[in-house]
């Protein structure tokens, strides 16, 4: 050790002096590099923060249970009044009854993808499932309404048009997060209940389906909030209206994004100054407070389907 | 083996049992093949009743389309379409170039720079980005981005205004594709990154191994290892990221100030317009000839995306057979 580092201070540098000396400009861009990494990190978080907290600030004042109990029949100007409660029913319905196509079919596709599916279909199936994902959510909701356009004439508008529109969205999504919880099951479980006798369906749905449920549940949660928040789709299948509609076949719907979207598009009221109770901002207000409700549903529903998934996850095999 | 004869009842029972065992495992088997080509059926079906309820525009008489108020006076579905399908790729391209570099970064940052135990949580916040609400986009960069970013856009106009692109005077409020593209960027940054990640995760260990035990930096490290390792996957994420972004309506609906020109100028109000932003603003007033030319620019749109998607999937695929990764 000690002689070769005098050897090297006498002659021409050596291979290890080469080696060993500390060259400052891969050092110093190295570390450039790193600083230029994190802040792209940090960069994507200010969108974030950003929009969260402004909705927080914005939505909080006018969030308050009138706000939920209450439709928008009857409101107008800058009235200090108005709630979504029509938009949550719509919300719910729509989406519901999207879930309730999508998830048996999702689900099917998924376990034909893992337990039966070979050959040419199979891979016809994953590739456009992967493709599916892709369809823009408007398209999705002309789909819709040209679909139910050829039965029931132009301009046709209710929920259950909205409700396929979504569960074209849908779908592709819950076969997916289902298609990778069920190959996460350990074929040794399959053999098992095979080595039983147990049919192959039978195993399917009991053996499998019971060992992979908590994913699936996650999948489908993670699906839901995915399509509870568009837009697009439902603003030309379900059109406006500001009263509660329930029935999901007659009439048009109001839901929570299209709700947003509807009070942004009203902007700023004219208020003339001696009108006590007009609120100039009443509709970016209640834009913004039902903001806040579409986000933390959201939000709540990702957390659920981690939290889910973490709790109730089976011990994976070794 | 020796007991089983003597218990001989279970095997002529199992006879009987079976085959309705067949015929509900039969069932169960269609019952999932059905729904696996009900996928493709669907497919079929949107390309299908686009192209149905399209047909009528399609095929209509040039003075008929011209009586539509928003058809141009030549009463060509081209035409019109022309400077929509413009618009649309000037908006994902933009957002594409804004969001690529720094998904890339935060992709390497949670692959390869965070600490192992932050990294899933840190790739889980990103995943949040994805999971708020499009139309929520859309108010924030309306409200709170475009007056944020005018005095940025005059900036930027009074020094590159030489550059057509950036073409001044920068309009008030900053409606432009300017601000779209920063939030379609943001929007689209979820997808990418994701992808890119899982793609940066599997460089093989050795590579990065080898590189720095010959003395590579980090940085060197991944520039010589990592990014060429995953090249075609980010690539790939990239256009699926592409794709988000033609599709995207919401947050050009409610920030653009929408125009049917072939301008380049990101700056001024009034220019572009996207497919996607068109179909939700004119729907809910049009004719029925009017849904019908508006079905027929969603049905471009589709062929678009798709168009996008597939080429992604198929760069994925073809790198997973031939890659080392597996």
């Amino acid at each position: 050790m000690t002689t070769t580092t005098g050897r090297t201070t006498a002659a021409p540098p050596s291979t290890r002096d080469a080696l060993t000396r500390p060259d400052t400009r891969r050092k110093l861009v190295d570390r450039v590099m790193r600083g230029v990494v994190t802040l792209a990190f940090l960069v994507a978080l200010v969108p974030l923060l950003s929009l969260v907290w402004t909705a927080l600030v914005n939505g909080f004042d006018r969030l308050s249970p009138y706000f939920l109990a209450v439709s928008m029949r009857g409101v107008f100007g800058g009235m200090d009044a108005g709630g979504i409660h029509h938009a949550i029913v719509g919300t719910l319905l729509v989406t519901g009854f999207a879930a309730l196509i999508s998830v048996p079919i999702g689900l099917l596709t998924a376990i034909y993808l893992v337990e039966y599916g070979t050959g040419k279909l199979a891979r016809a199936v994953t590739f456009f499932v992967d493709v599916m994902t892709g369809i823009p959510s408007i398209v999705a909701g002309l789909f819709a309404y040209a679909l139910f356009a050829v039965f029931f004439g132009p301009g046709v508008r209710f929920g259950a048009v909205g409700a396929v529109a979504l569960s074209v969205l849908m779908t592709p999504v819950v076969v997916r997060s289902s298609e990778e919880m069920l190959r996460l099951v350990p074929n040794e479980l399959r053999e098992a209940a095979y080595a039983l006798g147990v049919p192959k369906w039978l195993t399917i749905i009991k053996v499998v389906l019971r060992t992979a449920a908590a994913g699936i549940v996650t999948g489908v949660m993670l699906a839901v909030a995915r399509v509870i928040g568009e837009t697009a789709p439902l603003l030309i299948t379900l059109g406006v209206i500001d009263s509660i509609n329930y029935n999901l076949f007659e009439g048009r719907m109001m839901t929570l994004p299209v709700y947003v979207y509807r009070q942004y598009q009203q902007g700023l009221v004219p208020c003339r100054p001696d009108q006590l109770d007009c609120i100039a901002t009443i509709n970016y207000d209640r834009a913004w407070a039902a903001a806040l409700v579409l986000i933390i549903i959201v939000l709540l529903l990702n957390l659920l389907a981690r939290l889910i998934a973490r709790w109730f996850a089976p011990a994976r095999g070794h | 083996m020796t007991t089983e004869p003597t218990t001989s009842t279970p095997p002529p029972a199992r006879e009987v049992a079976r085959p309705q065992r067949d015929r509900a495992g039969r069932v169960f088997a269609g019952l999932s093949t059905g729904a696996g080509a009900l996928i493709l059926v669907v497919l079929a079906a949107v390309a299908g009743f686009l192209l149905l309820e399209a047909w009528p525009a399609i095929t209509a008489p040039a003075e008929q389309l011209s009586r539509i108020s928003w058809i141009p006076a030549d009463g060509s579905l081209l035409t019109y379409v022309g400077p929509l399908i413009f618009g649309t790729l000037v908006a994902a391209f933009l957002a594409l170039l804004l969001a690529v570099p720094v998904a890339i970064g935060i992709a390497l940052f949670i692959s390869h720079y965070a600490p192992r135990r932050l990294a899933n949580a840190l790739g889980y916040v990103v995943d949040l980005l994805a999971a708020i609400p499009s139309v929520v986009y859309g108010l924030w960069g309306g409200l709170v981005l475009a007056p944020l970013v005018q005095p940025v856009w005059q900036w930027l106009s009074e020094t590159l205004g030489w550059i057509p692109l950036f073409q001044g005077p920068a309009a008030t409020p900053a409606r432009v594709m300017m601000t779209v593209g920063v939030v379609l960027a943001v929007m689209i940054l979820p997808i990418i990154t994701a992808v890119s990640r899982e793609v940066f995760l599997q460089t093989p260990r050795l590579h990065e191994e080898a590189a720095l035990a010959l003395g590579a930096t980090r940085w060197e490290m991944v520039r010589m290892a990592v990014l060429p390792f995953g090249r075609s996957g980010v690539i790939s994420a990239a256009m699926l990221g592409l794709g988000r972004a033609l599709g995207e309506t919401m947050a050009v609906l409610m920030i653009l100030s929408p125009g049917l020109t072939y301008s380049l100028a990101l700056l001024l109000a009034g220019r572009q317009q996207t497919i996607a932003a068109n179909i939700a603003l004119q729907f809910p007033e049009a004719s029925p000839l009017g849904v019908s030319a508006l079905i027929a620019t969603g049905l471009a749109l589709f062929v678009i995306t798709l168009a996008v998607n597939m080429l992604a999937r198929w760069v994925v695929a073809r790198r997973a057979d031939f890659s080392g990764a597996n």
